[in-house]
C-alpha cells in the first residue's frame, strides 16, 4: 500500500518534470544520479569531499567492490591463512558473517561478507559527538535555519550490523548462508555433525495442480465447475424442477469456471528441523538483538552446510505470546515489541512438533535468543515446556545477550534454567551460552562451539 | 584493457593542442585504456596502478567505511594515474563530445601532477614501471619466503601512513647548504646560544668580528673567522659534527628509522624484508600528494574542462549535453563538500581577483567599502597567478590562503550544523555560520591528516623504540593501536612503547538541549564541554600490549 503510494508519487513528479520540461522553464535537471542525496540534505550530511572520485562523476562507473560470492574461492586460501596466522602467533585478521547493508544504491539488501581491516595509527574523528560535526553547504538560508533533516537511525546504517529494513534481503541469504556455513565451520573448526539421520531428503519443493483458482487457470477442473454452475442456477431459480435439469439453459457467469493452477508444494522431507526463537520484546531493543540475530545467521549457515542445504527452518518470535513467521528475513528485521514470556515460545514449539508430526522424521535443533528477562520469574510455566521440548529435541542451544546494565547478576532465565537442573541431567540436550551485550565476533562464535558441540 | 581506438585518440591529440595552447603543459605521451567493470573490479584495489603489488588484502572486502580515508590516503578510483606516460581510463560507450570533456579533465590533472611541487619526487621516475619490478621482486620472495612476505607487508602497511612525505619533499627542494655556511648557523644558532649561553651584546660582538673578517678577505673570511673560534673552543668540532649526524637522522620518519636501525632487519637471514618495507613506503610515498591536493586537482581539472569544452569547436551543438553533464559534476550541494565544485570556484574567483589586482598591498590597505567593491587594476595576470597557485600549494595552503569571506558571500556558502531533534526523532541540519572564519574552518578539519608519530630517540635505551605521538586534539583510534604495535615489535626486534594522549572524561557543563522547534540555541555556549586529557603509554613486548598512565 505504502509502496504504490510511492509510486503514484514518484510518477506524479516525473510528469511534473516533463511538462515543467516541455514548458521550457529551462529547468534541466542533473542526470547524474546524485548518490546518497535523494531529495534530503540530510544524506549528503556525512560525505566529505574524499568521496567524491572521478570514475564516478565523470563517466558514472560505478565503484566496484568484489561481492562475497565471487571471492569465495580465494577465501579458501584467506582462510587458511588466516589459521596459519595462529600459529604463528599473530592475531586473526579476517571476520566473516557480518551483515552489511551498503547503503549507497539507495535500495538497501544484506549481505554476507568476509571483512578485515588494515590496523594504522590513525586519528579517532569519532571522539567529538556528532552535534559538532559540520558540513559544507550553499544557498539559502538564515544562520540557525533549519535546511533539512535526517533520520537518527541513519547513523548507524553504511557497513553496521543489524537488523533493518529493507528490499530483497530473504535471497542474498539463502544463497550466501551455505559458503557462510563452510567458512565458519572451516575457519572455527566448528565441529561436524555424526547423527545425521537416517532418511534422506528426496524433493525440496515439487510443482502441482494442485490449487484451485476461479475465473482463469491451467486446467479446467470440469466437475467442480459443474457444481458451481448448478449452485448458481439454482440461486437464480433457474432449475425449477431438480430432477430434470436442462444444461443447454444454464446460464453459466465466469466466475463459475473453476481451474487447477500450478503451484508450489513444499515437500517437508529434509534432514533437520531447526526451530529459531527469538526474544524480541521491548528490553531487548539495541544490542541484544544484533547479537542474538547475528549469532543464528550463523548457527543457521553452519546448519545449512552440515546438512548441505536440506535444513528446514522454523522462525519464531515472542514476546507475551509466540508467533510463527514465514522465513528468516522477516525474523531478522521484525521489530521490538511488548513484554517477555518464554514459555510462549516454548509452548508453540512443541505446539508445531506435534501437530506436524515432525519429531518422527527430522533430526531438530532449537535455538533461542534472548536477554534474560522473563515475566515468569521462576521458570514454573517454561521449565515444563521445555522438558517437553527435550523429549524430541536433538538439541536445545539458549544464548543470553545480558545488558550492561545489570551485568553481575544472574538474568531469570539464567536463574530457572541453573535450578532446574536440567543443564546437567540433559547435558548432551541442552546448552545455554551466556554473554555480554557487548560480545565481538570471535565471541559469538565461541558461544556457537559452546551451542552445538557435541 | 585495451586502449581506445584511432578515431578517440584523434580526438584526445586535438585535444592536447588546445589545452598546450591555452597554456597547460604536460608531457606529450599518454595512454588511454578503456576499461570494463571486470577490469575494475582488479584496478581499484590496486588503487588503478595496474602493476601494484600483490597483496591478499586487496581481495577481502574492507570494513570501516568511515575512517576510510584515514587509513587508505588514496583514491582508488581515480580516471588518470600518475605515471609516465600518464595513464587514464574510460568506460567504452563514451559519446565523443563526453570523451573531448573529460580529456580535457583528464588533460588538466596531469599538467597538475605534472607542475604542482607537492609531486616533485614523482617527476623523475615511471611508477607503473617501478611497481612492476617491484611486484616481481615481491613475487619472487613469496616463492621463496611464503606467507611471511606478506606478514612483513601487512606490518609495513600498519605504519605507511608515518611515513615523512615532507621531509622527502624537503630533500628534493631545499638546495643542499654549503658546509661552510652550515657551520655558521651551528656556531651562531645553536652553540653560542643554547651551548654557551652567551649575552646579547657578546653574540653581536661574535656577528661583528664575523662581518669584520668577511670585508677583509671575502674568500678566506670564514676560515679565519672560525680559526679563532677553535681557538677560543676546541670542542667546537666535535659538537658540530654530532650534530650534523643526529641532523640527519631526525628527519627520518619511523619506516626509515626501522630500517636503518633495527637488529633485527639487519640479520643476515632477515635482510630480504627491507626491500619489501621500502617497497610499502615508497608506494606510500607517492600517493601521499594525492590526497592532499584532492579539492585544488578536481577543481584545476574542471576549471579547465569548461574552459577548454567551450571553447572547443569541434563539438558545436552539443553545449546542453554538456551543460547537463557539468552541473551534474561541478554544482554545488546544498549540503555536502563537492571539492570538484568547490575547487573551480575558487580557482575562478582567484583568478578573477588577481585580473583585478586585489591580491596586492594597495587592495588591503583600502578601507572605504565602495573603493574596494570598484578596486580593478585590470593586470591582465589573473591567469599567470592561477598556473602560480597550481604549482605552489596543497589544499591547506589553497584553502587557508583563498577562501575569504569574500568568496564564501558571492557563492552563498555556509557551514551546515546538524543537531538532534529529540521529539521528531530526527537530525535537523541548520546553517551554522556564514563566517569565512567558521567556514574555512570546517573545510580544514575535513582535510586528510595522519596523525604525527615521531622516534624519540632520547628515550630509545635498551634498544626499545620509544614512539611519540604529538598530541593535536585528537586521539588515536585505539583498537588499532595493538595490532599495528605487535607489526612494529616484529619489525624491529625489540619492545616498542608509544606515548599518546587519551580522554580520561568529557565534563559536560552544557544545559540539557531545549524543547524541540525552540529558538536554536548559540553555538558558543552548547559547546561548554571540557575534555580532560591524559598522557599514557603502551608498551608492546613479546607480542602483549600493556598502557599506563604517565
Amino acid at each position: 500500500m505504502d509502496e504504490t503510494l510511492k509510486r503514484t508519487e514518484r510518477t506524479r513528479e516525473s510528469e511534473e518534470r516533463l511538462r515543467r520540461g516541455r514548458e521550457g522553464e529551462g529547468a534541466h535537471h542533473p542526470p547524474a544520479p546524485q548518490p546518497a542525496a535523494a531529495g534530503s540534505a540530510g544524506g549528503a550530511f556525512d560525505r566529505g569531499p574524499y568521496a567524491f572520485h572521478d570514475l564516478e562523476a565523470l563517466q558514472h562507473l560505478a565503484a566496484m567492490h568484489p561481492s562475497a560470492g565471487a571471492n569465495i574461492r580465494s577465501l579458501d586460501e584467506l582462510l587458511e591463512r588466516d589459521r596459519q596466522r595462529e600459529q604463528d602467533g599473530f592475531p586473526r585478521k579476517i571476520n566473516v558473517g557480518r551483515l552489511i547493508k551498503p547503503g549507497r544504491s539507495g535500495r538497501q539488501k544484506v549481505v554476507i561478507v568476509p571483512t578485515t581491516v588494515e590496523e594504522k595509527l590513525i586519528h579517532d574523528t569519532a571522539v567529538r559527538s556528532a552535534e559538532d560535526a559540520s558540513q559544507g553547504g550553499s544557498g539559502e538560508g538564515e544562520p540557525g535555519e533549519v535546511i533539512g533533516e535526517q533520520p537518527v537511525r541513519e547513523e548507524e546504517q553504511p557497513g553496521a550490523a543489524g537488523p533493518g529494513q529493507g528490499e530483497g534481503g530473504p535471497h542474498e541469504m539463502e544463497s550466501n548462508a551455505y559458503d557462510l556455513g563452510r567458512i565458519l565451520t572451516e575457519k572455527f573448526q566448528l565441529p561436524n555433525l555424526t547423527d545425521k539421520g537416517k532418511k534422506r531428503s528426496l524433493t525440496r519443493i515439487s510443482y502441482d495442480l494442485t490449487d484451485r483458482h476461479r475465473g482463469f487457470g491451467q486446467l479446467l477442473d470440469k466437475k467442480a465447475t459443474l457444481r458451481r454452475i448448478v449452485e448458481t442456477n439454482l440461486h437464480l431459480g433457474n432449475i425449477p424442477d431438480v430432477g430434470r435439469i436442462d444444461p443447454s439453459r444454464f446460464l453459466v457467469a465466469p466466475g463459475d469456471k473453476v481451474y487447477r493452477v500450478l503451484s508450489p508444494e513444499k515437500d517437508y522431507e529434509s534432514q533437520a528441523m531447526v526451530f529459531f526463537l527469538r526474544d524480541y520484546s521491548g528490553s531487548m531493543e539495541g544490542q541484544s538483538t544484533v547479537l542474538v540475530v547475528a549469532q543464528h545467521v550463523m548457527i543457521y549457515s553452519w546448519l545449512m552446510y552440515q546438512y548441505a542445504m536440506q535444513v528446514e527452518t522454523r522462525f519464531i518470535l515472542h514476546d507475551t505470546e509466540a508467533k510463527e513467521v514465514p522465513d528468516f528475513y522477516t525474523y531478522y528485521n521484525s521489530k521490538v515489541a511488548g513484554g517477555t514470556q518464554v514459555a510462549s515460545a516454548y509452548a508453540l514449539v512443541n505446539e508445531i512438533v506435534e501437530r506436524d508430526n515432525i519429531a518422527r522424521d527430522y533430526n531438530i535443533y532449537i535455538f533461542h535468543g534472548t536477554d534474560g528477562d522473563d515475566w515468569d520469574r521462576d521458570g514454573s510455566q517454561t521449565i515444563p515446556q521445555l522438558r517437553r521440548m527435550l523429549a524430541y529435541a536433538n538439541r536445545v542451544g539458549v544464548t543470553i545477550a545480558r545488558h550492561g546494565r545489570d551485568e553481575a547478576q544472574p538474568t531469570e532465565v539464567e536463574n530457572y534454567l541453573r535450578r532446574s537442573g536440567l543443564l546437567e541431567e540433559k547435558a548432551r540436550l541442552l546448552r545455554m551460552d551466556v554473554m555480554r551485550e557487548d560480545a565481538d565476533e570471535p565471541r559469538l562464535i565461541e558461544g556457537i562451539k559452546k551451542l552445538i558441540a557435541e | 584493457m585495451e586502449l581506445i581506438n584511432q578515431h578517440t585518440k584523434r580526438i584526445m591529440e586535438g585535444c592536447k593542442e588546445r589545452a598546450a595552447a591555452a597554456g597547460l603543459r604536460f608531457e606529450k605521451e599518454s595512454l588511454e585504456y578503456i576499461v570494463t567493470n571486470r577490469d575494475l573490479l582488479e584496478l581499484t584495489p590496486k588503487l588503478m596502478i595496474p602493476t601494484l603489488y600483490d597483496y591478499w588484502v586487496h581481495e577481502v572486502e574492507v570494513l570501516r567505511e568511515k575512517g576510510r580515508y584515514e587509513l587508505y590516503p588514496s583514491n582508488p578510483y581515480e580516471t588518470v594515474i600518475n605515471t609516465r606516460p600518464a595513464i587514464s581510463y574510460y568506460n567504452d560507450n563514451n559519446p565523443d563530445w563526453l570523451n573531448v570533456m573529460i580529456f580535457y579533465h583528464v588533460l588538466a590533472h596531469i599538467d597538475f601532477f605534472q607542475n604542482n611541487l607537492y609531486f616533485r619526487h614523482t617527476w623523475d621516475y615511471d611508477f607503473t614501471g617501478q611497481a612492476l619490478s617491484d611486484k616481481r621482486m615481491i613475487a619472487q620472495l613469496r616463492s621463496e619466503k611464503g606467507r611471511w612476505v606478506d606478514y612483513v607487508i601487512e606490518f609495513a602497511r600498519g605504519i605507511d601512513n608515518l611515513v615523512g612525505f615532507h621531509a622527502e619533499l624537503a630533500r628534493l627542494t631545499r638546495p643542499e647548504p654549503s658546509a661552510r655556511s652550515r657551520m655558521l648557523d651551528f656556531y651562531f644558532d645553536h652553540f653560542l646560544q643554547q651551548g654557551r649561553r652567551v649575552k646579547t651584546a657578546n653574540f653581536i660582538q661574535e656577528v661583528e668580528r664575523y662581518n669584520a673578517c668577511r670585508r677583509e678577505s671575502p674568500d678566506h673570511g670564514e676560515q679565519v673567522f672560525f680559526a679563532e673560534v677553535l681557538r677560543k673552543y676546541p670542542e667546537f668540532d666535535s659538537l658540530y659534527k654530532k650534530s650534523l649526524e643526529t641532523k640527519a637522522a631526525r628527519r627520518h620518519d619511523v619506516m626509515q628509522f626501522i630500517l636503518e636501525r633495527s637488529e633485527f632487519l639487519s640479520k643476515e637471514k632477515n635482510r630480504w624484508m627491507k626491500p619489501v618495507v621500502e617497497v610499502v613506503r615508497k608506494t606510500s610515498l607517492f600517493f601521499q600528494p594525492q590526497i592532499r591536493t584532492k579539492i585544488m586537482n578536481e577543481g584545476w581539472a574542471s576549471y579547465w574542462h569548461e574552459q577548454l569544452f567551450l571553447q572547443d569547436d569541434r563539438i558545436c551543438g552539443h553545449e546542453v549535453d554538456f551543460a547537463r553533464v557539468h552541473a551534474g559534476v561541478t554544482a554545488m550541494p546544498r549540503v555536502g563538500l563537492n571539492p570538484y565544485a568547490l575547487g573551480m570556484r575558487l580557482f575562478a574567483h582567484i583568478k578573477e581577483l588577481a585580473e583585478k589586482g586585489r591580491y596586492s598591498l594597495d587592495y588591503r590597505r583600502l578601507t572605504d567599502r565602495r573603493e574596494r567593491e570598484r578596486y580593478d587594476r585590470q593586470t591582465g595576470r589573473g591567469r599567470e597567478f592561477v598556473f602560480k597557485v597550481r604549482e605552489d600549494l596543497n589544499d591547506f595552503l589553497f584553502i587557508n590562503t583563498f577562501v575569504d569571506q569574500d568568496f564564501v558571500d558571492r557563492y552563498r556558502l555556509f557551514v551546515a550544523g546538524r543537531r538532534l531533534n529529540e521529539g521528531r526523532g530526527v537530525w535537523e541540519i541548520y546553517v551554522k555560520s556564514r563566517s569565512a572564519v567558521d567556514y574555512r574552518a570546517m573545510l580544514l578539519s575535513q582535510l586528510y591528516h595522519p596523525p604525527r608519530v615521531e622516534v624519540d630517540r632520547t628515550r630509545s635505551e635498551n634498544g626499545e623504540l620509544a614512539l611519540v605521538h604529538r598530541f593535536e586534539g585528537k586521539p588515536l583510534v585505539r583498537d588499532f593501536i595493538a595490532n599495528t604495535l605487535l607489526g612494529i615489535e616484529f619489525l624491529w626486534g625489540r619492545p616498542v612503547t608509544l606515548e599518546t594522549s587519551e580522554i580520561v572524561r568529557t565534563e559536560s557543563a552544557a544545559a540539557a538541549p531545549g524543547p524541540p522547534g525552540a529558538q536554536p540555541p548559540p553555538p558558543r555556549e552548547r559547546r561548554a564541554e571540557t575534555t580532560v586529557w591524559q598522557r599514557v603509554r603502551y608498551t608492546m613486548k613479546e607480542r602483549k600490549l600493556t598502557r599506563d598512565v604517565i
